[in-house]
């Protein structure tokens, strides 16, 4: 079908490469193709374009560039900040601080940090998904190492209190970590006026190429390598450097820094046009995360009576590209613990669907979702026996 | 995840045997809203053949699919033919599920077991039907 639309409203997992970052990337492949740690003129042209990307990917968050690590992922640099800064500095302690609905990349590290005899609190959230920087004081012990509180949540978009958080941490002496790879490029990010010492972000999730990623570490903070072997990244991440992710990285966020402002004022009436959209037409239906704490191009839904992976496919077939948070798309059969975390209901969880908008999403894209995604809803509860019961149930009252 | 085949794309986007059956003479409901599918299946039995079976469905593109694909294989046969049909069977009509699917065929071997059971007890017979003590699936695989 050539007339068929392709709406992309999947952001969240991945943002296409800007045209513009693609086009200062390509060279890096062929005709500067060197080894940064080469002397030559050659490794001298590649060690300029990495260190050029690392002053614009500091730029973008307020760092120096002395203070960012090239890493190859999100979850790299998540795992190098929560083991690293753990391991550095645990003369100090072993207690570590994470909330729960922080990403696998950071739950599962300090899983591993237990098992070697660090102990861990997880803070739990309210139901819009926040932490309570008061949760967070108290529990603080003299043996309290590191805090890893995310900045916002990839899946429900809610923007956490991170600098009252800092202003706890500051006083206390603690080291605090945040996972800003969900809101990197989206809304304005600064580690000063946050007030953290290590942050993570990466390039694809805001029109960079897959590959490249950042750990901002203050300067000053100690934090063990977690790879090994060469002298790259001043000793601390060893590897040849990616060096054409990592020059697209430094122009995806040269373009952020400069279209941060545009980006939230086109994608929050876009993202809020979604939401009416369907409120409107749907019953049934919750919103998830905070009302207006919120990533400016999230929208995360959960449908009572359908199932996600079904919504999903229905979707797909009309053309639109979404995530589910559906137990029966994770290997588990588990339903996301972001969703567990903020109380709901295990069995709505199921009919979960996160919708992330993007620069290439328009209104009439947006119009099309909210006629395609209701009589999907419609079709699949007339198909669902726990609809067929509540309708049941009602008219018995 | 491994792709659906084409087959179980084909029942899911226009499953077979949607609906209820009013006055029927089996129905069995399997499965947990908190697992991610609950299925509902209805006979209608004349003379021990399954002359219609209907289902409902709250579930994945798996679990629908199999849904109609089991109501298909059952309708036309005894009700001993009936008790034979295996998740097996209902994957394998399917042209196979991918492996973290496969539970979703049990569920519908169960429904369909569970319709059966209903049936014998209706009729005030003792039901040949082995019912699984849990009729929802292993939902402790780890992340």
């Amino acid at each position: 079908m050539s007339d068929k639309r392709n709406v992309y409203l999947d952001h969240a997992a991945t943002t296409p490469v800007h045209p513009k970052v693609l086009e200062a990337m390509l060279p890096y492949f062929t005709a500067m193709f060197g080894n940064p740690s080469n002397l030559h003129d050659i490794g001298r042209e590649a060690k300029n374009a990495v260190e050029e990307a690392r002053a614009k990917t500091g730029a973008l968050i307020g760092a120096r560039a002395d203070e960012i690590y090239f890493t190859a992922s999100g979850a790299e640099s998540n795992n190098f900040a929560v083991k690293g800064l753990a391991q550095a500095n645990s003369q100090k302690g072993k207690h570590i601080i994470v909330s729960q609905l922080e990403h696998f990349s950071v739950l599962h590290p300090v899983k591993t940090l237990e098992k070697s005899g660090f102990s861990v609190t997880y803070l739990p959230t309210d139901k819009q998904g926040l932490v309570n920087p008061d949760d967070v004081a108290k529990s603080i012990t003299k043996e309290t190492v590191l805090v890893s509180i995310m900045h916002a949540n990839n899946e429900i978009g809610t923007i956490e209190p991170i600098e009252e958080i800092s202003r706890i941490t500051k006083e206390k002496g603690v080291l605090f970590h945040t996972d800003a790879v969900a809101s990197t490029g989206w809304v304005p990010v600064d580690v000063r006026t946050l007030g953290v010492d290590a942050l993570s972000l990466s390039g694809h999730q805001f029109y960079g190429p897959k590959g490249a990623a950042a750990l901002f570490v203050r300067k000053g903070v100690r934090i063990k390598p977690q790879i090994e072997g060469g002298v790259q990244e001043d000793g601390r991440r060893s590897g040849t450097e990616n060096v054409p992710a990592i020059v697209g990285l430094g122009k995806a966020a040269e373009l952020a820094a400069a279209e941060i402002p545009n980006r939230m004022a086109y994608l929050v009436p876009l993202r809020d046009r979604l939401q009416k959209g369907l409120l409107e037409k749907i019953d049934h239906m919750v919103i998830n995360g905070h009302p207006a704490k919120r990533l400016p191009h999230n929208l995360n839904v959960s449908m009572w009576y359908v199932e996600g992976e079904s919504m999903l496919l229905f979707l797909n077939m009309a053309g639109i590209s979404v995530s589910s948070g559906s137990a029966c798309t994770s290997r588990s059969l588990k339903s996301s613990h972001v969703l567990t975390c903020i109380g709901t209901d295990a069995a709505v969880a199921n009919g979960t669907l996160l919708m992330s908008l993007g620069m290439g999403n328009t209104q009439e894209d947006i119009d099309y979702v909210i006629e395609t995604l209701p009589p999907i809803v419609q079709r699949l509860r007339e198909m669902s026996p726990l609809y067929e019961d509540m309708i049941k149930k009602e008219k018995g009252k | 995840m491994e792709q659906y085949s084409s087959k179980v794309m084909e029942h899911f986007a226009q499953p077979h045997n949607v609906g209820e059956i009013e006055n029927a003479d089996g129905v069995g409901t399997v499965g947990n809203p908190v697992c991610g599918d609950v299925m509902r299946l209805y006979i209608k039995v004349e003379n021990n053949i399954i002359v219609d079976a209907k289902f409902k469905t709250f579930g994945c593109g798996a679990a629908i699919a199999t849904s109609s694909m089991v109501t298909d294989l059952v309708k036309g046969k005894s009700l001993d033919e009936a008790l034979t049909i295996s998740n097996a069977a209902v994957a394998e009509a399917l042209g196979g599920l991918p492996k973290v699917k496969m539970h979703c065929s049990v569920l519908a071997e169960e429904a369909l077991k569970s319709a059966l059971d209903d049936y014998y007890k209706k009729q005030g017979k003792s039901s040949p039907v082995k019912l699984s003590a849990d009729t929802g699936h292993d939902h402790d695989m780890g992340e």
